[in-house]
């Protein structure tokens, strides 16, 4: 068993959140509010030192004498901008940093998920269906090809949705839907294989690290 | 022109990024390069500007005692705990010969990372283990045909990403035959289908991010079109 | 050696337990949450008392991070994208330990960052883990020259996309506050063509997709990942575009990648745990739909 002081809250502060699981009581509330007061002031120290004292402060008042760079300032005025949303008054002013995030990251999205997660995408399933290995064909790239082929187009033609799911257009969206439920499934299956990483995680705490029981 | 300021910001911002993908040179480069500085600066103080709207709300509800306040309590004294201390050791580790990170093994927010943030953060999303399970048991149901399909498609993840119907098979055969199985599911089926919801997702994010930078697209600045 | 044989007992008592529950169902009789969690906890924790460790295959997609990896000289510069916090740990923490341990046993040069603000923290603790193998404080390895944390920057996609011109631009100083251009390691190193390989162990957002769009379809960057289990298939499609050369999924996928750099660590013993746990949520599956058929069936 674990003597260090550490350990033996951490230990407490997770069997706390799990008593939730029977049922909510104060000891899980207490362990609630010193979860999102602790994550909370985690993350304001990290944002105020690795990028407001070290990239805008650092880099307008650089520490070696330099030469700052004065364009921070944008960046520092947004910012104060974005932080008058506190106020009812001049709260609307947020709004043009908000605008300007949302500016932003939209040009970079359009070309960005246009290159990457469609023109490449298409690419990838334009390739040779018939995969040859040598001089002979290689039967099962050749029919994994042809899978991943009919899974896209078919997938494709069930979310369009602007024309009616009849006849073999609809017949072509059914397979499309096979294909899909079989994602889905897959990412299912993979999802209970991480939830219960995490939960096999917190039991080798408790097991090992605290109780000392597992070596 | 408070509507019309924060859509010609949007689409400068918008078309700086967009155009700057296809000439990396002066100005578009360079505009890109200080854009992405604003970028980062602005995201660091609204993470800020959430911090003070806790405190806000966090001390109203103390100051007017609503249900739960002894709880609101802990939050500030926690939260303005780890602030006072981080910045403290920060600025310490700042001006220390050979200067040193707020977050070295040995610091006090390195404590309250370790014994604290990190247990509790992990302990939160392990609960979901449970509840999955308990979904499992009681709402998943091969209620139609797509449904089993998905039902059957998971089962074979769950058995064969971990050497489970392997195991069960062994006393017939020595080859992995369900790894191999869910290997192959995962990189031409599922591969196919996630394909075809990429493209769908990149498609649809294609077309919202230029109603954006027209200004067709207002909700951002609290309006319709 | 008593510990395994009485989590053996009592493993094979959940296996009648599960008969009971079958049992409880098909009778009409749903048991109670509360049990169906209880039942979780044990089908969890008594694995990890059993000293046994059932064959792990290489898949072929983490065998190709390894070939990626393996394929690189002493003296290669290998940038390390921290991309999760503590939550995912147990699924990304052994990949990046058994990584960072065989980078370093061959002399590869690692340059950390993180684009979660807990994601420097992550990997300082895999360099305390790897630096305590015995092989590797050996080497009495120096902090600038053969291993660097640069730290968090917020901006998520738009910092990948600025390292492209310079990584100086995004991390003036590093997670010390050792200005960026007196860090021997990072002498020449101004932009992702000076980098051989990125490795990057991502929970979500930002993480793989966002460096494959704005890296390596960008600026051509060589880029390995280890990711979630959640996140893993998303990642398919462009693995098969050979967008990414390689990806590590989950516990399972760290587990084959310790097995195949032959660097034992803990996801090969978490394996066994995963797999009862699956074990159990497929027979709840099962238990489930045989009671909900049968009861469909009488009426």
């Amino acid at each position: 068993m674990s003597t260090e002081f550490g350990v033996w809250v951490a230990a407490l502060m997770t069997i706390g959140l799990f008593s939730f699981l029977y049922k909510d009581n104060p000891f899980f509330k207490v362990c609630e509010a010193v979860f999102i007061g602790s994550s909370t002031g985690y993350w304001a120290v990290v944002y105020f030192f690795d990028n407001l004292q070290k990239k805008l402060w650092e880099g307008i008042f650089p520490p070696d004498g330099a030469v700052g760079d004065a364009w921070l300032w944008g960046g520092a005025i947004l910012g104060i901008l974005m932080l008058c949303r506190l106020s009812n008054k001049i709260g609307w002013i947020a709004r043009w940093p908000v605008s300007f995030i949302v500016g932003a990251t939209a040009g970079l999205y359009m070309i960005n998920y246009f290159v990457s997660s469609a023109m490449m995408q298409v690419a990838s399933t334009m390739q040779s269906l018939v995969v040859t290995n040598g001089g002979g064909i290689d039967w099962q790239a050749t029919i994994g090809s042809v899978v991943v082929a009919v899974a896209v187009v078919s997938g494709l033609i069930y979310f369009f949705f602007s024309k009616e799911h009849t006849g073999a257009f609809g017949g072509v969206a059914k397979v499309g839907i096979w294909f899909l439920m079989i994602t889905f499934g897959a990412s299912f299956g993979y999802t209970v294989m991480s939830r219960m990483s995490l939960l096999i995680g917190r039991m080798d705490y408790l097991f090992g690290d605290w109780l000392g029981m597992i070596r | 022109m408070r509507r019309e300021i924060p859509l010609i910001i949007t689409t400068i911002a918008g078309l700086v990024f967009a155009i700057s993908y296809f000439i990396p040179h002066m100005p578009f480069g360079e505009a890109e390069t200080i854009f992405g500085d604003w970028v980062t600066i602005v995201q660091a103080f609204a993470i800020w500007l959430g911090v003070l709207n806790l405190l806000r709300v966090t001390g109203e509800k103390i100051h007017r005692k609503r249900p739960g306040w002894t709880y609101a309590a802990i939050v500030i004294v926690t939260m303005v705990g780890t602030i006072a201390i981080g910045i403290y050791e920060g600025f310490a580790g700042m001006n220390a010969t050979p200067p040193s990170s707020y977050r070295d093994a040995g610091t006090t927010f390195d404590w309250i990372f370790q014994y604290l943030y990190d247990p509790l953060s992990s302990t939160m999303f392990a609960m979901l283990a449970f509840y999955i399970s308990s979904a499992a048991y009681r709402a998943f149901r091969a209620r139609n045909l797509e449904a089993t399909m998905l039902l059957i498609a998971a089962f074979f993840m769950m058995g064969g990403r971990v050497p489970l119907l392997d195991q069960l098979i062994s006393p017939f055969t020595d080859t992995l035959v369900f790894s191999k199985l869910s290997s192959w599911i995962m990189n031409f089926p599922v591969a196919g289908g996630q394909r075809a919801i990429a493209i769908g997702i990149a498609l649809g994010i294609m077309s919202s991010s230029l109603r954006v930078i027209l200004g067709i697209e207002r909700s951002h600045i609290g309006g319709g079109e | 050696m008593m510990g395994h044989y009485i989590a053996l007992s009592l493993l094979a008592v959940l296996g009648l337990g599960m008969i009971f529950i079958f049992y409880l169902t098909v009778k009409g009789r749903t048991i109670e949450r509360r049990f169906v969690f209880l039942y979780i906890v044990f089908t969890v924790s008594l694995p990890l008392f059993v000293k046994m460790k059932p064959p792990i295959q290489v898949s072929p997609e983490v065998q190709q991070v390894v070939e990626t990896i393996t394929s690189l000289s002493p003296g290669a510069k290998v940038l390390i994208s921290c991309d999760f916090d503590p939550p995912s740990a147990p699924e990304l923490q052994p990949m990046l330990v058994a990584f960072t341990k065989y980078a370093l046993k061959h002399d590869l040069k690692l340059i950390f960052m993180g684009l979660w603000p807990l994601g420097p923290s992550q990997a300082n603790r895999g360099l305390r883990l790897a630096l305590a193998d015995t092989i590797i404080a050996a080497k009495n390895l120096t902090y600038g020259v053969d291993y660097v944390n640069l730290g968090f920057q917020s901006g998520n996609e738009f910092v990948i996309q600025a390292m492209g011109g310079s990584f100086k631009s995004m991390f003036p100083q590093d997670d010390r506050r050792i200005p960026y251009d007196s860090i021997p390691l990072l002498n020449g190193v101004v932009n992702y063509r000076q980098i051989d390989l990125v490795m990057n162990f991502s929970a979500g957002k930002p993480g793989t997709i966002e460096w494959i769009q704005n890296a390596v379809d960008r600026y051509q960057v060589k880029l390995s990942a280890g990711n979630t289990a959640v996140q893993a298939p998303q990642v398919y499609p462009y693995l098969r575009a050979g967008q990414v050369r390689g990806l590590m999924g989950g516990m399972s996928g760290a587990a084959e990648f310790e097995l195949a750099l032959n660097e034992k660590g803990k996801a090969s013993s978490f394996i066994l745990s995963q797999m009862f746990s699956h074990l159990a949520v497929m027979l709840f599956v099962i238990v489930g739909n045989v009671a909900w058929l049968m009861t469909r069936k009488k009426k």
